[in-house]
């Protein structure tokens, strides 16, 4: 089982906690990968926040084709970061590591963030089409306040790897997922946790319903829904569908991946407008077993299972500082100091909601509406 | 001197010309009578032979020859009264000394077109080999890497919608105080949907079938519905329906079809003010697997007294429906008008939704009807499915197979982001070995929203005798043993509605188990798996391209 582990806190925190989480979580063999999603970015990003941020990897070819394109897209490049990469045995490497801040283009700076996110997405998948022949260019995000960093191996590895145990980058909130039993061929875009304009989600578990989600999703004519290297990419898709294009709130995804029995929703307050949702959205429900952990633009975290609550999950923390784990003992790492008989273990019909800055965590029953 | 036809018997038939032969057995025949009795159609008779039996006797046994007179049972060798092979002979032999063998070196299509008319019959494609969707295999078993799904024992919902659904970026919704809300003041036509199971018994009329198998199979439905929760419908097929069942709360258990000969629609119409419940749908038949290019076909022999009363025609005559609505210039105008007239007629508050035969133009219909607003499904019907009566040469040779076709149709909609939409029914060789369920999942997992059974529910629930040798198949004639497909009040009392009603309601008890025995091992259970075709496979490459699955062998 793949291992999730997110952390959401008022203060800026390493990613390394998230990877001693992982590790804590380990059973078996492992490490076909670890992705790590950051927002709310510290250290040397805390001043560029409201520039976009490119995260991948490239070949020493594929900067240069990465550079032509920026610069003739209007992009002007105002810091780059990278990982002080170490050899670690087991691991390896890529040329090229990064996460890059750009200013916009000059006729783009006063446009509204709607028509900045257009372009950010178109670029980042020309950008992967540039490179997707031979994996000379591999991007993951490209977005203000998210840094996403993504590779083969096993986590705590890959943590010494990056030399993130004494790096700066630090972030207040971060996902990190951890592939256990699958295979080495991957590609990294089947990394989670997978990013679209400023949603978030990262997932443990097959999805047996992906097929026809991800028809669904690609017949929605909307450039962002490609990839699906992975069968869970769709539950990100899902999310942006559902709260950004649909303009849900947020706690309506558990009534699109798991909707209720008419019997049951008949008993909502709002049963009128679920019943047509239920209907018009029937091929995003997934089955499951799957655990679903993710984040919306302004912060909020949340964690939802399947309708059987075939994956479980943990949540639990202090005020300023919850995990959100796939297992008890990645909360145990996380946040040591917490009380330990109000973690939340979410049933089937419950969805755990953590505001921002991680000030209150709320479960909303589906049940009840 | 004798003339030559009746020396050598020229211009007469014998009996290996014949589909089946009837093999009786002296031996064990007690001449009761029964067989020659019961048979539908006289092809054998008691009669009567001179023996000439050898014998020897006394002391000095001597052989002596006498000649004796034997009563027999004969086969006829007149083409109208070939064996059909139902074997009602055997079922009713309390000796097993009769049984009709089929005759593989058969010459009968050579011969069935006596003055001049050619061979009609009732039944299904004469084509015994397994379809398309007999070879299909459930390949995706994620059971191997997840927690399983139990179907004894988790919750799963086998259900599926019949009816128009918006896209969500169409619904009339807002956000109110963080909820969601339904906007009434909108405007915006939000079209009816059912919620039903996804096999519904698809539209056999009565006159086709028989009061008594009608009114099992509506008994059934209504069971399966108010005992059992599950919401099976059935389609009522052309020629109408009681006025009492039309005036019933259980109406919403039917759906009522209009077809080109609007048989029974007098009758439906005067009923509409005194109904007290909407019907589940209105069906608008365009075509039928069976018989593509053709109407409805209703023989004079079955057109008795209830059926002359419901559908308002007189006795005894033929009811040929034309092949096409004649009152409409071409298709698109006909499933234009026809569907906002009926949807109109129950104040738009039922989804009507056409039917048509399996073919080649299927997708433009389709397109047709994903830019109608008020269409509320398509269902299409291949060449397998049956029919009461038709031209032989409809049935064997022509139509197109449901697999493909409801494929093509599905991927179509999948291009244009409209699969969820506009529901797909397939029809046509649901269950045709008897394979209800795998069958039913494959449509499934391949775009129907829901299938439609005939020929199965008749053999499960009343044991017609019809198969793809050309077994019985003599529903069009009113002669039907079983006394499903006859309006002889002779034949249709041996069948007893009761029983027809349990097995119905067996089958679809047994059927859900076995669904949930496919979906489970899948990871399948909340929702039903349309489209998931990447759980099919099949062993033949060419089939697995055609229909965007996994080869596997």
């Amino acid at each position: 089982m793949c291992r999730l582990a997110a952390i959401t806190s008022s203060d800026y925190f390493s990613p390394m906690e998230n990877i001693l989480a992982l590790e804590t979580m380990k059973e078996g063999h492992d490490g076909s990968g670890m992705g790590l999603m950051m927002k709310g970015m510290g250290g040397e990003f805390e001043e560029l926040r409201e520039y976009p941020i490119l995260s991948g990897i490239c070949s020493e070819a594929g900067v240069k084709v990465l550079d032509d394109y920026m610069n003739k897209a209007g992009f002007k490049l105002k810091y780059t970061w990278t990982p002080k990469t170490k050899t670690v045995r087991g691991i390896e490497g890529r040329d090229n590591y990064f996460a890059r801040v750009y200013d916009y283009p000059d006729m783009y700076k006063d446009k509204p963030m709607e028509i900045k996110e257009s372009l950010l997405l178109k670029t980042r998948l020309s950008l992967r089409d540039l490179g997707r022949a031979d994996e000379s260019i591999i991007v993951f995000t490209f977005y203000p306040d998210i840094v996403a960093l993504k590779e083969v191996g096993d986590p705590l590895q890959l943590g010494e790897f990056f030399g993130l145990e004494k790096s700066s980058l630090k972030a207040k909130i971060i996902f990190a997922q951890g592939r256990q039993n699958t295979n080495y061929a991957i590609n990294l875009y089947a990394c989670h946790p997978f990013f679209l304009q400023g949603i978030c989600t990262m997932t443990n578990g097959e999805n047996t319903a992906f097929v026809p989600i991800r028809e669904y999703l690609t017949g929605r004519n909307l450039p962002g829904y490609v990839g699906y290297n992975s069968d869970s990419e769709v539950f990100c898709h899902i999310l942006h569908y559902t709260y950004k294009k649909l303009g849900y709130p947020l706690h309506y995804y558990k009534d699109v991946i798991t909707p209720l029995k008419q019997e049951d929703i008949n008993n909502r307050s709002d049963a009128d407008a679920v019943t047509y949702l239920k209907r018009s959205l029937r091929p995003l429900c997934i089955d499951g077993p799957n655990c679903v952990i993710g984040f919306t633009p302004d912060g909020t975290c949340f964690m939802v299972q399947d309708a059987k609550k075939l994956r479980p999950g943990a949540v639990g923390g202090v005020k300023g500082k919850y995990g959100l784990m796939s297992e008890e003992c990645g909360l145990e790492s996380a946040v040591p100091g917490r009380d330990r008989d109000s973690d939340i273990f979410p049933m089937k019909f419950d969805m755990v909601i953590i505001k921002p800055d991680a000030k209150e965590v709320v479960v909303w029953n589906q049940l009840h509406g | 001197m004798e003339p030559a036809s009746r020396l050598d018997n020229n211009h007469q038939l014998a009996l290996k010309d014949f589909p089946y032969i009837v093999r009786w057995r002296d031996d064990r025949c007690k001449r009761c009578g029964r067989c020659t009795a019961v048979c539908p159609v006289f092809a054998i008779e008691p009669s009567v032979v001179v023996k000439r039996v050898l014998h020897s006797e006394g002391p000095m046994p001597e052989p002596k020859a006498e000649r004796r007179v034997e009563t027999i049972v004969k086969q006829s060798n007149d083409i109208d009264r070939y064996c059909i092979g139902c074997a009602t002979c055997a079922l009713v032999c309390p000796n097993e000394a009769i049984e009709p063998e089929y005759n593989p070196a058969n010459k009968f299509n050579f011969h069935k077109n006596k003055g001049g008319h050619p061979y009609r019959r009732g039944g299904r494609r004469n084509d015994p080999a397994p379809g398309t969707l007999d070879k299909l295999k459930f390949s995706r078993i994620s059971m191997l890497t997840d927690p399983a799904l139990d179907a004894g024992r988790h919750e799963f919902r086998i259900r599926t919608y019949l009816g128009r659904i918006l896209p969500a970026d169409e619904l009339p919704i807002q956000v109110v105080n963080g909820k969601l809300n339904v906007n009434k003041k909108s405007g915006v036509f939000v079209p009816p949907v059912r919620e039903i199971y996804p096999i519904m018994i698809g539209s056999m009329s009565i006159g086709a079938l028989s009061p008594n198998m009608w009114e099992g199979l509506a008994m059934g439905v209504t069971y399966l519905n108010e005992v059992e929760g599950m919401p099976v419908v059935m389609a009522s097929g052309e020629g109408g329906m009681p006025q009492s069942l039309l005036r019933s709360r259980f109406m919403k258990y039917f759906i009522p079809q209009i077809a080109s000969g609007y048989f029974g629609w007098d009758e439906i119409v005067r009923a509409l003010p005194h109904m007290i419940e909407d019907p589940c749908a209105i069906e608008i038949k365009y075509g039928q697997g069976a018989k593509p290019g053709d109407g409805g076909l209703l023989m004079a022999h079955k057109v008795l007294k209830l059926i002359s009363e419901i559908r308002g025609v007189p006795m005894g005559v033929d009811l040929p429906s034309p092949p096409t609505h004649q009152t409409k210039y071409s298709i698109e105008e006909a499933v234009a008008k026809m569907i906002q007239s009926m949807s109109m007629a129950w104040g738009f508050r039922v989804p009507v939704y056409p039917k048509i035969s399996g073919s080649h133009s299927a997708k433009s219909v389709l397109n047709n009807l994903i830019r109608n607003p008020y269409a509320g499904g398509l269902s299409i019907d291949g060449d397998d499915g049956g029919t009461g009566a038709a031209y032989n040469v409809s049935m064997d040779t022509m139509g197109h197979p449901i697999a493909s076709n409801l494929r093509e149709c599905y991927l179509d909609l999948v291009a244009q982001g409209k699969q969820n939409e506009l529901p797909l029914i397939a029809a046509g060789g649901v269950g045709k070995k008897g394979n209800l369920a795998t069958n039913t999942a494959s449509l499934i997992m391949l775009g129907a929203s829901c299938v439609s059974i005939g020929k199965y529910i008749m053999q499960a629930a009343a044991g017609c005798f019809g198969d793809e040798y050309n077994r019985c198949n003599v529903c069009n004639l009113g002669k039907c043993p079983r006394g499903i497909t006859t309006q002889d009040p002779r034949l249709y009392r041996r069948l007893d509605p009761d029983v027809v009603a349990q097995r119905v309601v067996e089958v679809f008890k047994s059927v859900d188990i076995e669904l949930k025995k496919i979906f489970a091992p899948m990871g399948r259970s909340t929702e039903l798996p349309i489209g998931m075709s990447d759980a099919l496979s099949i062993d033949d490459p060419a089939m697995a391209e055609r229909l965007k699955i996994k080869y596997n062998c």
